[in-house]
């Protein structure tokens, strides 16, 4: 559990900067598995990075190296746009 | 580099808006703000009026956004551009900003924000000729406070304040059509456009952030939980919305309609109602009635708009 | 423009070249009776180039304050102005203002809130802001309104304020009534008003940051307690920015003024230009061996309570004059008043006056002193004292 700020601590109208902002693990929303990336598959098309509502595909340039599962939420968007079948929902990996 | 790549490169290595929010599973906003933003290729400051996208993305302490970002209320965010524009203007003018940068303004809201509650804010906006780009995230009712139907909810769709019942068939007026209202105000540049459709959309934020002077973006945006649909099916269920006319794209430079996309023919109304649980009062067999008028309505606009783009 | 003799000008006026010098980056503003003088002047005078300002006309008094909000947070000195419906209809928007710690300037002319409809002067539109977190100064007269104008930058820019700052003159009773006013030198103005920045504006997008943020019942109650902190701070400043002023001009506009206050048993309460009526009839009293005494609030909010509870715990009987009413309670000035007073002997009157524009006659003050006034002065059927 974080602690919280004191009034004195806000700053003026509280403004947040990404820098100190947390970030939460909604990667714990998931409920039917997680999506599995076969990096052998993938050709880069980058669809499921667009699409994905999470922001949760990692790029190394404009290639896709794989998922951050902290904030993936299991929505199977990105299993479902892939065109190269190389993502699939698999059960969690810890289950 | 294809267009996809370049909104990667755009990015410069930092999403606009990054994960760990409070979203819907499968929401379908984040790919338009992910496309808008990333189109754009100068900074960008986001200005949000309330709604799912500000309420989900911004709780104290945290917030999902890496660009400047700023909400004040719900009916505003067009006159707060306004002003973050004219700030900006006059701060330039003054030497109190790089000659060379040149921010753009850009407000997401959603439909209540554009259609009902933040109509006036557009309409002084756009009136008064500020450069900044207005994306509506259309997805048809006001979802953050529970699926009320709002101006843009489509006719017979079924929402909290609009439900089906015994003596009621969903919502009983049809939706406005801001896009209309937005050519009205003679700006340079609107356009209609849909979510999953990026390459479109991209094209046409493109055209948008270079005008000088407002552009209005309406972008269907599908809501798996408001529509009642599976998240993975939003590809298909808004393809439905393009291919059956209910949802044309188009775009309006100076006054001049244009079809940025055109089905080699419509398909029939009931593959947009199919597929979304708002709408499947309309497939029992005593909606028959009601399915007609909706047909028939998406057949007469299309032909309308078929014409102004001639 | 250089400061010679007096000018003969309106409050209006008066406030419109205060803020022709402070020369502000952001006016967005939209009309409203009796503020239209003051805009109509403004836009005059930066049309023949006298200042350089981004006037936003918008199409209703909550885009202004809304645009204002976008401006000021985006770096930019961003003034407005308006009245009565206008604050009205931009109420939620003032409040999100003082919140996000928006250090707007706004002239108000004070005008009575609808209905009926009506277009004179009282207090009830600043009294429905009183809660927001602005800060709210009144002026007397038109050299007041100048004078706190051109103070209102400093006070709202200040790094431990930093809140609109609403500087309010009585509608069409200052705004519309000329009077000798002396101006400033414009460097003078410049030099006194100095630079504004912002330290985490919008517009500096090497810093990005999140502004306006949603606040669960965890944290909503900390940004509430960080305003009053804000608020309170304005107090010190205020004191602060009119010694500063005085130095300048030899006029103090302090958050109160006394007015024969020492020595007084009866003490009379008010804000604006009733005080100049009520000022005569002091006089007037006072020449006849009445020991009375005028104590004119400035600073509304923040209001020093302190500073009334030391000046009026030694008067037998004080007058509140509300120039605004809470119907079903305490009008607002008597409350704070009463507030401030609790515990000591002094008796306290409340009277309401002047709604919608109903003059002050010196008849009324008189009989306020005596205590033979009704609560509602200077209403048609209510002769008889409350």
């Amino acid at each position: 559990m974080s602690e919280l700020m004191r009034w004195d601590e806000l700053g003026p109208g509280g403004v947040v900067t990404p820098a100190e902002s947390p970030r939460p693990k909604t990667g714990d929303w998931r409920t039917n598995g997680r999506p599995e990336l076969r990096l052998d598959r993938c050709v880069s098309c980058l669809l499921c990075w667009l699409y994905c509502p999470d922001s949760a595909f990692k790029l190394e340039g404009t290639t896709l190296v794989g998922i951050d599962y902290d904030v993936c939420k299991g929505c199977e968007l990105c299993v479902e746009v892939c065109p190269a079948a190389a993502l699939a929902m698999a059960p969690e990996a810890d289950a | 580099m294809s267009r996809l790549k370049t909104l990667v490169a755009n990015q410069h290595g930092v999403q606009p808006l990054r994960g760990g929010h409070a979203l819907c599973q499968g929401c379908g906003i984040p790919m338009v703000v992910r496309t808008v933003l990333s189109t754009i290729d100068r900074p960008a400051v986001v200005i949000n009026a309330t709604g799912c996208l500000e309420v989900a993305t911004t709780r104290f302490p945290t917030t999902a956004w890496t660009v400047p970002w700023m909400h004040v209320a719900f009916e505003n965010a067009a006159a707060v551009a306004g002003g973050v524009e004219a700030a900006q203007r006059a701060l330039r003018r003054r030497h109190a900003l790089p000659a060379d940068e040149d921010v753009a303004v850009v407000v997401f809201a959603g439909d209540g924000g554009t259609y009902d509650i933040g109509m006036q804010a557009l309409s002084g906006a756009l009136e008064r000729g500020h450069r900044f780009l207005f994306v509506c995230y259309d997805n048809e009712a006001y979802m953050n406070t529970g699926v009320q139907r709002s101006g843009a909810t489509p006719f017979a769709a079924s929402t909290t304040t609009s439900p089906v019942g015994l003596e009621s068939f969903g919502k009983a007026q049809q939706r406005k059509d801001m896009t209309a209202i937005a050519v009205a105000h003679h700006v340079p540049y609107v356009a209609q456009a849909a979510s999953t459709y990026w390459h479109d959309l991209s094209v046409k934020v493109e055209r948008a952030a270079a005008v000088d002077g407002p552009a209005f973006l309406n972008v269907l945006t599908d809501c798996p939980l408001g529509w009642g649909h599976e998240p993975r099916t939003a590809p298909h269920v808004v393809a439905a919305a393009v291919e059956t006319g209910f949802w044309p794209l188009y775009e309006v430079v100076d006054g001049a309609y244009r079809l940025t996309y055109e089905p080699e023919s419509l398909q029939p109304i009931e593959r947009w109602l199919e597929g979304q649980k708002r709408f499947a009062h309309l497939l029992r067999p005593e909606s028959a009635q009601l399915v007609e008028a909706i047909q028939e309505r998406v057949d007469r606009e299309w032909a309308a708009l078929r014409e102004r783009c001639d | 423009m250089i400061a010679a003799e007096p000018q003969l000008l309106t409050g209006g006026e008066a406030v419109a070249h205060a803020l022709c010098q402070i020369e502000p980056d952001v006016v967005p503003v939209y009309p409203i009776t009796p503020q239209t003088p003051i805009i109509q002047t403004f836009a005059t005078l930066v049309a023949d180039g006298a200042a350089h300002t981004e006037i936003v006309n918008v199409e209703s008094e909550h885009s202004a304050m809304s645009a204002a909000i976008g401006s000021a947070l985006a770096g930019a000195r961003t003034a407005t102005a308006t009245s009565s419906q206008g604050l009205a209809l931009m109420a939620e928007v003032v409040y999100i203002a003082a919140s996000m710690r928006a250090p707007i300037v706004m002239a108000v002319g004070n005008r009575a809130l609808s209905g009926p409809i009506n277009i004179h002067c009282d207090h009830s539109d600043s009294m429905l802001v009183r809660d927001s977190g602005v800060v709210q100064l009144f002026a007397e007269n038109a050299q007041e309104a100048y004078d706190l104008m051109v103070m209102a930058p400093r006070i709202a820019e200040h790094p431990d304020v930093l809140l609109p700052v609403l500087v309010c003159q009585d509608g069409f009773t200052i705004t519309h009534a000329a009077e000798p006013v002396e101006l400033l030198a414009d460097e003078l103005v410049r030099e006194f008003v100095g630079p504004y920045h912002r330290a985490d504006a919008l517009l500096d997008v090497s810093h990005p940051g999140t502004h306006g943020p949603f606040a669960m019942p965890d944290y909503y109650f900390e940004f509430r307690r960080a305003q009053a902190d804000a608020i309170t701070a304005a107090g010190r400043v205020i004191d602060e920015v009119a010694d500063e002023f005085e130095g300048l001009t030899g006029r103090r506009n302090g958050a109160l003024e006394q007015y024969q206050v020492g020595g007084a048993d009866e003490v009379i309460v008010a804000l604006g230009s009733s005080a100049g009526t009520i000022k005569d009839v002091v006089d007037e009293l006072r020449a006849a061996q009445r020991h009375v005494g005028l104590l004119k609030i400035r600073a509304f909010r923040p209001l020093p309570l302190r500073e009334l509870r030391c000046l009026l715990s030694d008067a037998a009987d004080v007058f509140v004059l509300d120039r605004a009413d809470s119907p079903g309670g305490a009008p607002p000035l008597a409350a704070d008043v009463a507030f401030a007073l609790a515990g000591e002997a002094s008796r306290l009157h409340s009277h309401v006056y002047g709604l919608g524009g109903r003059d002050l006659h010196p008849e009324a003050v008189r009989d306020v002193f005596l205590q033979r006034a009704p609560h509602y002065v200077g209403v048609r059927g209510d002769e008889c004292p409350a």
